[in-house]
């Protein structure tokens, strides 16, 4: 029983033509990529608490309560909410207040949420608040300051080290991929309508780490074939890396999604929306190593990788 | 490559053993107190809880010295018999100045401000613009004055936390002027913001000769209870820091706030109500003037009372904070985020049930894709996952739930490397390698791999650990902390059992 693996991804002996695609890959990608920009600007993330600022409340109720019932009881205290939601149980309201403005704007906003929570236990006594939280507007300008900025050197640290491992070549088309595969994501946050926040751009950050490290395996292996075949064709050097390294590709591939995957159904409110990300910037970063950074190396590397040809 | 050394191979038995006791405290009470027991600790997203986010307020800081100084000033020069025109402070520059009287006087009034600059050396410099002399705080110093201020104000913050009976609090610095306070089990923090909420500075003026007026040296301060005020002087003549003790108490059938004073508090207090008899004599907190009795005569004993409108619990919370000691500033919540218990119960289930199954699925995929050598790559797997329980028990470290989503992600991740080797493996079988040689070349060859892809995940979480707070700089620590053993665990761990397996049954074909 143990003497040979039951299950195989693909024939060892098997040779897909993957760079006879490579154009298409492309075409595909960028055009993914742009419209995911263009969701950006117009409608935009769902910026969560976190990068928003404001206060969101979460309430549990013995028995199903009724989002406009608990907006009409927070209007007669004088609350202006902006979504009272039912979330995961019909018991389950959610509450979001937007950021006051004015002069004392971050005092307000602490006593306020205090003001919910005194709203909600006066009228509703069975009630439970599950959560409380509020964010004043400095707070929640430094935070998205300081998400980007892990993004930013995330990328630019990726570029050193890639640069300084393999050659000019490689690091550039694995950073093209990579803020390919970034966008699409953003796009795809854009259309899921998950909340932008702190744990959201962990996931980004946690697909940039492994996106980079599946094209290294591939990059890693086109280095080394470069040197073994030295008057192979960089078109055909680059089908053969991809296919020696697909089982591998997709084996990684399989386990992380695996890991995540039980995220996404059961991980409750906080990492539904970060496993699910996850679970997509997977399959992106998966099939961008094979169809985008191999024929973006092929495109940039066709002079200087294989002078002969 | 294909040989470990018996000295090499107990070392890496040892490690997981050690890993494997680390982890008990998690799981069974410590037999005996003298043991070190360290646990991991759940963060307030499982616990339920509350974190506040305080900001202190460095404006008012740079105030009250602005105005110490001033009245400072003040008195050197009335004590030198100088005069002088228009002092006024400037708030946004930072700055006090003053016309002096005569152009005669101007070098003696230089000398003032000199002597009172160099009691402080390095905060104050004095400059002269258009025959008015300035005195400025500098802005290193103001900065060195916010982080003591942060300091001292951690120490009362937890004075007034200890004494509400809140379990261990986690209170610390956040930056220059910031402080991060952690309240596990209490969901509702509002009763400890309204003790966070007052500095609870008490200070003791004489009122000016114009109680109704604002004079120069003096300022108008609103009474107790809002309707009138008082002109008091801003040369603080008691300061509350010589409080020895404070006490609710009941007098004449009304509740007031007992104090006792320290030596110097006592000293300064009967010198004053010595030189003053008959005078207003003003008790002043965080700007409100709680009373202003008469003084009847001199006060010697180094006590007294106060007696305002209070009521049971506003007399007890007020000799509470006092105790406690006054803020250097005020502290503002800027972020507040409390979790109730039941929520907290609810992430820890889903956070264990996500573990359990996507443990689960990488195990059955390795076996059914890599047969023995999978087998092994899981054993190397429950391995990893004891050595970062481990290593987080060991530092005493928080979990959170993005925390255990780090665990779950590092787990999938982690077999990336034996899938490389593996691969490597059965290409060098294909190859027409021999058993040996095949093992061989294949560790050799995945090795640089698995170390340059890990290399890349990792800088991407440090960047996030530096950047990131809260719950997803536990999400960055535990992944960072999970590439660190995974290279243990793939490289040498999962090795070592392979080496093992071959040095013992010598196949003549490799099982992949």
């Amino acid at each position: 029983m143990l003497s040979r693996p039951l299950l195989r991804f693909v024939r060892d002996d098997r040779q897909i033509r993957f760079m006879r695609g490579r154009y298409a890959g492309l075409i595909v990608s960028a055009v993914l990529s742009i419209a995911s920009v263009l969701l950006f600007f117009t409608p935009g993330l769902n910026l969560g608490l976190d990068f928003r600022g404001g206060i969101i409340v979460e309430t549990h109720s013995p028995s199903p309560e009724d989002p406009a019932h608990m907006r009409a009881l927070l209007e007669k205290a004088q609350i202006d909410t902006a979504s009272v939601q039912s979330f995961g149980s019909p018991n389950d309201i959610r509450i979001a207040i937007n950021l006051p403005h004015g002069p004392n704007a971050e005092h307000q906003t602490q006593q306020l949420v205090d003001h919910v929570k005194q709203a909600i236990t006066a009228s509703e006594p069975g009630t439970q608040i599950q959560r409380a939280d509020a964010v004043g507007g400095s707070v929640s300008s430094e935070l998205f300051r300081d998400g980007i900025l892990a993004l930013v050197c995330s990328l630019g640290m990726i570029l050193v080290y890639i640069w300084f491992r393999f050659e000019r070549e490689f690091a550039l088309s694995a950073v093209i991929t990579l803020v390919l595969d970034l966008t699409k994501t953003i796009g795809f946050l854009v259309i899921t309508r998950f909340e932008f926040d702190l744990v959201m751009v962990a996931a980004l950050l946690t697909i940039l780490g492994y996106s980079t490290n599946d094209k290294v395996v591939v990059y890693d292996r086109v280095r080394e074939n470069l040197k073994k075949y030295r008057t192979m064709p960089l078109q055909e050097l680059l089908d053969l890396s991809i296919n020696e390294t697909l089982n591998r590709t997709l084996g990684t591939s399989m386990t992380v999604f695996l890991a995540a995957l039980p995220l996404a159904l059961f991980g409750g409110s906080t990492l539904t929306g970060f496993a699910t990300v996850m679970l997509f910037g997977i399959v992106v970063g998966t099939s961008s190593s094979i169809f985008i950074a191999a024929p973006l190396l092929l495109l940039m590397g066709k002079k200087r990788l294989r002078r002969a040809n | 490559m294909m040989y470990y050394s018996r000295l090499r191979m107990l070392g890496v038995v040892g490690i997981l053993l050690i890993s494997a006791l680390l982890c008990l405290p998690n799981f069974i009470k410590s037999p005996s107190p003298s043991l070190p027991w360290h646990q991991v600790h759940l963060g307030l997203d499982l616990r339920g809880g509350s974190y506040l986010l305080l900001q202190l307020d460095t404006k008012s800081l740079q105030h009250d010295r602005l105005q110490a100084l001033e009245a400072e000033t003040r008195r050197d020069l009335l004590n030198a018999h100088l005069g002088f025109l228009d002092m006024t402070r400037d708030d946004d520059n930072a700055s006090l100045s003053f016309q002096p009287r005569a152009e005669s006087e101007h070098l003696a009034d230089r000398h003032v401000l000199d002597n009172i600059a160099s009691a402080t050396p390095g905060e104050l410099t004095v400059t002269e613009q258009d025959g008015r002399l300035i005195l400025t705080l500098q802005h290193d110093a103001m900065k060195a004055r916010a982080r003591e201020a942060v300091s001292r104000s951690i120490e009362i913050v937890r004075r007034r936390i200890d004494s509400t009976g809140a379990l261990d609090p986690t209170i610390a610095r956040e930056g220059d002027d910031r402080i991060i306070l952690e309240l596990p089990g209490i969901s509702d923090p509002e009763r400890i913001k309204n003790l966070l909420g007052t500095t609870a500075r008490m200070t003791f003026h004489l009122v000016g000769p114009n109680p109704t007026q604002q004079t120069p040296g003096t300022t108008l301060l609103p009474m107790q209870d809002g309707k009138t005020s008082l002109a008091v002087q801003d040369q603080v003549e008691v300061d509350g820091a010589n409080l020895s003790d404070a006490a609710a108490t009941r007098s004449e059938g009304r509740w007031a706030v007992s104090l006792k004073f320290d030596s110097k508090g006592a000293e300064d207090f009967a010198r004053i109500t010595t030189a003053n008899v008959g005078k207003l004599f003003a008790i002043v907190l965080d700007n409100r003037i709680l009373t202003a009795p008469v003084i009847n005569s001199p006060i010697t004993a180094g006590s007294g009372e106060i007696t305002g409108n209070f009521t049971a619990r506003s007399a007890s919370d007020l000799a509470l904070l006092l105790r406690a000691g006054a803020l250097p500033a005020p502290l503002a919540v800027i972020e507040q985020r409390s979790i109730g218990p039941s929520l907290g119960a609810a992430s820890i289930r889903a956070g264990m049930i996500s573990l359990a199954v996507g443990f689960v699925l990488v195990v059955v995929f390795m076996f059914l894709f890599y047969a023995r050598f999978g087998w092994y790559a899981d054993i190397a797997l429950f391995a990893n996952l004891v050595l970062i329980l481990a290593i987080l028990s060991l530092f005493g470290a928080t979990l959170t739930l993005p925390g255990m989503a780090g665990i779950l992600l590092t787990l999938g991740m982690a077999v990336d490397a034996n899938i490389l080797i593996n691969e490597r493996i059965r290409e060098e079988v294909k190859r027409g390698r021999k058993p040996l040689q095949a093992l061989q070349s294949g560790f050799e060859r995945a090795t640089g791999t698995i170390i340059d892809s890990n290399a890349t995940a990792f800088l991407a979480h440090v960047m996030l650990f530096v950047f990131g707070t809260g719950a997803v700089r536990n999400f960055a620590l535990t992944i960072t902390i999970g590439i660190v053993t995974t290279l243990f665990t793939t490289l040498i761990f999962s090795r070592l059992l392979i080496v093992r397996w071959y040095a013992h049954t010598r196949p003549k074909e490799l099982p992949v």
